[in-house]
């Protein structure tokens, strides 16, 4: 590197959220000029350090250096006025503005009231044109390509003269040729003298452009390599190597008969998938963010469309075209988003538990509120929810009390079938516990468990088999004696060439 | 614990407390005002928007909202005195049909918002001006008169001491309040309003609920309209005109949330009777038309604001809770 001084120093930067410490006692330092790569698994607190970066969290201590200027917190606006842009994965663009609008969005191009359009294309242009590329600026920005989007967003920095540019998976929505001019105009962007941090969870990409990488694992920074001094077998070691903190419960293993297939299942960017699930198996679909575990938990669930393929229940043709037949299939879904997909958060604990079944529990379209009671006060026994009773709004109750309702909801309509993603999300470790000691109650019950973690250590602890999913394809089948988290980092992260060596 | 219950109470009818305190204002101010024949005007008066409240609660607890109320009854009572006058047909069969007819222009006008993804708001206005539109061309501008003097039994007749529409408003009610919270129909009318993707992936078709609630209002429209003729004695373009403003401020103020989800009858019926007794009791005071409007105007704001706050209160702090944790799985 030719301008070695340091642009950016975090010292010490520490991090909490309830239940989580995001980032413990962090130091990095970025130099001026350079591409550093940022890597980690989920959860690692990459995007709580970018968010400290940006002024979008405030730290619970520590130091932030930029420049020669310390600082203990940023604000955006600060940030932004220091020189500091992101590029994030969702687009920030208003899609009926022209491009010169949105790169020069909230900025003033002349003097006066009156705006100078023609200036404004004119000074868009020659952004554009630092990047080697030509767009036209009066175009609306809702007509362009996602990877011209991209580029619009990168000019919308550089027009607030930013000097230090986070990427954060900027690769992710791009077609292969499309991520080859990305890389030419980062590499133009370094030529300029912008200092880049690139976040991708593709290790092919991070040899291509960077020139130092820094490795992140729960909250703490493990190591900073240049770029020559290390191999991917080794950058993924450093992602994994996590000691197993959490204990996780005991369990007889017995499986019955298949109770879910699911045969070349393609749709919303995902497949074809294949798998069989029998009774009392719990199969884990493992994956990267984006690798479309939830996609396909929604296709099988009739929640998402699905373009071709079939799913069979106890070895019969299930026709599931909405979240209704797979009800009646036995199928439940426990979703990602608890609080706004699983739960109706202002109806109370029993309306949500009977809300599936409501139609079986009447008769002449009159609800049985005998009945109905009794089936609540039965969740709410086995599952051991607490809440001062039934009719306590659910919105109320604790994570882990919240995700026992939704689990109750599909127990009451007698689900052998249940989907769970991300079950122990957003709930405190205490809770985590219980969630898993009832999962593997339910397993040798003889129900059929569909898990979705970002958590290794769940995946690893739970599931007896598991599905590697990479950016939407399947990548392969692990058994249990063969989990390895060196092994399954190298397929969920596409990384398929270096498994030979390992067999 | 009992005084927790009757804080709770204290705090879900506190739109009692303000009627009293109204009516002890206009007894003051107008001796006629606390009598029983005040009293049931004004019940004569609430029970054709309480009815056409009630239909509009079905819509908004679904998650919509239904504007077209007020051109519904005006057209119903068109249809029916051109079925009675002009082509001389029963008048029992023709309300029977009329209210059918109601029933169908609900169910289009539900497939029409909820399938085409319109906001309710915009697409019921349309619908509102394309009826009330219809029911002038109907009967050429001019009211119908002359209908047969039994028909207008249920806007003019009389139970014992009861007027008839107020018998009719009290069965509505009996039958809607039933319908909310005993029926599975109910739950999921609730439920769609409540949180449509949550609902949905609970099995329940949303869309299909959500055309039932426009149905549902449309019908309780085409009664009140039927009742609007009997009252009136003819079948008039301009019947319901401008009522759905006033039935919406009367069932906000009586706690249906904009929001959808939330709503009770009885309340909702409070609403409807406070928003008569205002029009009457100031009515007597000889507080002037326009200033009349003004003060129902704010009111509605009042409420509006009242519903948003309430709604609001609640989503600010889930959110919080959310944005707590997205990071560390988003990451």
């Amino acid at each position: 590197m030719n301008n070695a001084d340091t642009i950016l120093k975090l010292s010490n930067i520490k991090k909490s959220f309830p239940g989580v410490r995001a980032l413990k006692n962090v130091s990095l330092d970025v130099k001026r000029g350079e591409v550093h790569a940022l890597i980690g698994e989920n959860g690692a607190g990459k995007s709580t350090l970018i968010k400290i970066i940006t002024g979008a969290y405030v730290p619970d201590s520590g130091i932030i250096t930029f420049e020669e200027q310390e600082y203990t917190s940023l604000t955006p606006h600060l940030a932004i006025s220091l020189g500091i842009g992101a590029v994030y994965q969702e687009f920030t663009l208003a899609p009926t503005l022209s491009v010169a609008e949105n790169i020069f969005l909230g900025q003033k191009v002349n003097e006066g009231i009156v705006r100078d359009y023609k200036l404004m294309c004119k000074k868009a242009g020659e952004i554009i044109g630092r990047l080697g590329v030509t767009i036209n600026p009066r175009q609306l920005v809702r007509n362009l390509s996602v990877a011209y989007k991209q580029l619009i967003e990168i000019c919308k920095c550089l027009a607030q003269n930013s000097k230090f540019l986070i990427m954060d998976e900027p690769t992710a929505p791009l077609t292969d040729e499309e991520v080859d001019q990305l890389f030419k105009i980062i590499e133009e962007l370094k030529a300029q003298g912008i200092t880049i941090i690139y976040i991708s969870h593709r290790l092919d990409e991070i040899f291509r452009v960077s020139d130092r990488v820094t490795v992140m694992r729960d909250g703490e920074i493990i190591t900073t390599k240049n770029i020559d001094e290390v191999d991917k077998p080794q950058l993924i070691k450093y992602m994994v190597g996590r000691e197993l903190s959490e204990r996780f419960p005991e369990r007889k293993e017995s499986y019955g008969d298949i109770a879910l297939e699911v045969k070349d299942l393609v749709g919303g960017g995902v497949g074809p998938v294949s798998f069989k699930l029998k009774k009392g198996e719990i199969l884990g679909i493992s994956g990267l963010v984006g690798a479309g575990r939830t996609e396909l938990a929604e296709m099988i669930f009739g929640a998402a469309r699905k373009d071709s393929g079939e799913i069979y229940v106890d070895g019969q043709r299930a026709d599931i075209r909405s979240p209704h037949d797979a009800i009646r299939h036995g199928i439940g879904l426990v979703c990602e988003d608890r609080k706004s997909k699983g739960l109706l958060l202002r109806k109370s604990v029993g309306f949500n538990i009977s809300l599936p079944i409501i139609e079986l529990l009447s008769r002449l379209t009159v609800v049985d509120s005998g009945t109905e009671k009794e089936v609540i006060n039965k969740q709410i026994n086995n599952l051991d929810i607490k809440t001062p009773s039934a009719y306590q709004l659910t919105g109320n109750l604790s994570g882990g009390n919240q995700q026992k309702v939704v689990l109750g909801k599909w127990l009451a309509n007698d689900s052998d079938i249940l989907i769970l993603d991300e079950p122990t999300r957003g709930i405190d470790v205490g809770s985590k516990h219980e969630i898993y000691k009832l999962i593997n109650g339910l397993a040798e019950e003889g129900k059929a468990i569909i898990v979705i973690s970002s958590e290794m250590e769940e995946m690893l602890g739970l599931t007896d088999r598991m599905i590697i999913l990479y950016e939407g394809s399947y990548m392969t089948t692990l058994e249990k004696e063969d989990y390895s988290q060196e092994l399954i980092l190298q397929y969920a992260s596409g990384e398929t060439s270096l498994i030979k060596g390992y067999n | 614990m009992k005084s927790f219950r009757i804080r709770n109470f204290v705090k879900e009818y506190s739109i009692l407390f303000v009627l009293l305190l109204l009516a002890a204002v206009f007894t003051i101010g107008n001796s006629k005002f606390l009598t029983f024949s005040n009293f049931i005007t004004i019940m004569r008066q609430s029970a054709i928007m309480g009815i056409c409240g009630i239909g509009i609660m079905f819509c908004m607890i679904a998650g919509g909202i239904n504007l077209a109320v007020g051109s519904i009854l005006s057209i119903v009572t068109v249809l029916v005195a051109v079925w009675t006058v002009n082509w001389g047909q029963n008048w029992v069969v023709g309300m029977i049909l009329a209210v059918i007819v109601s029933g169908i222009i609900g169910a289009i006008q539900g497939f029409i918002i909820v399938k085409g993804r319109i906001n309710p708001m915009i697409g019921s206005l349309a619908i509102q001006m394309i009826l009330s539109g219809t029911a002038y061309i109907i009967c050429g501008g001019l009211p119908i008169f002359g209908i047969p003097q039994e028909s207008k039994v249920l806007g003019q007749g009389f139970i014992w001491k009861i007027p008839v529409p107020v018998v009719i408003l009290v069965i509505v009610a009996a039958a809607a309040a039933f319908l909310f919270s005993k029926t599975y129909m109910g739950r999921k009318i609730f439920a769609a309003g409540s949180n449509d993707e949550a609902a949905r992936l609970a099995g329940i078709n949303t869309t299909r609920v959500r055309i039932i609630s426009y149905t549902i209002c449309a019908i309780l429209c085409g009664i009140a309209g039927i009742i609007q003729y009997g009252r009136l004695g003819s079948g008039q373009p301009g019947a319901g005109s401008e009522i759905e403003m006033n039935v919406l401020a009367a069932v906000v103020i009586g706690g249906v949330s904009m929001a959808g989800g939330e709503g009770k009858v009885f309340k909702a019926f409070l609403g409807v009777f406070l928003i008569n007794m205002l029009i009457n009791g100031m009515t007597l005071l000889n507080i002037n038309d326009y200033v009349q409007r003004v003060v129902r105007g704010f009111i509605f704001l009042g409420a509006v604001l009242l519903d948003s706050y309430q709604h609001n209160k609640g989503v600010v702090t889930v959110k919080s809770v959310e944005t707590d944790k997205g990071d560390d799985s988003s990451v």
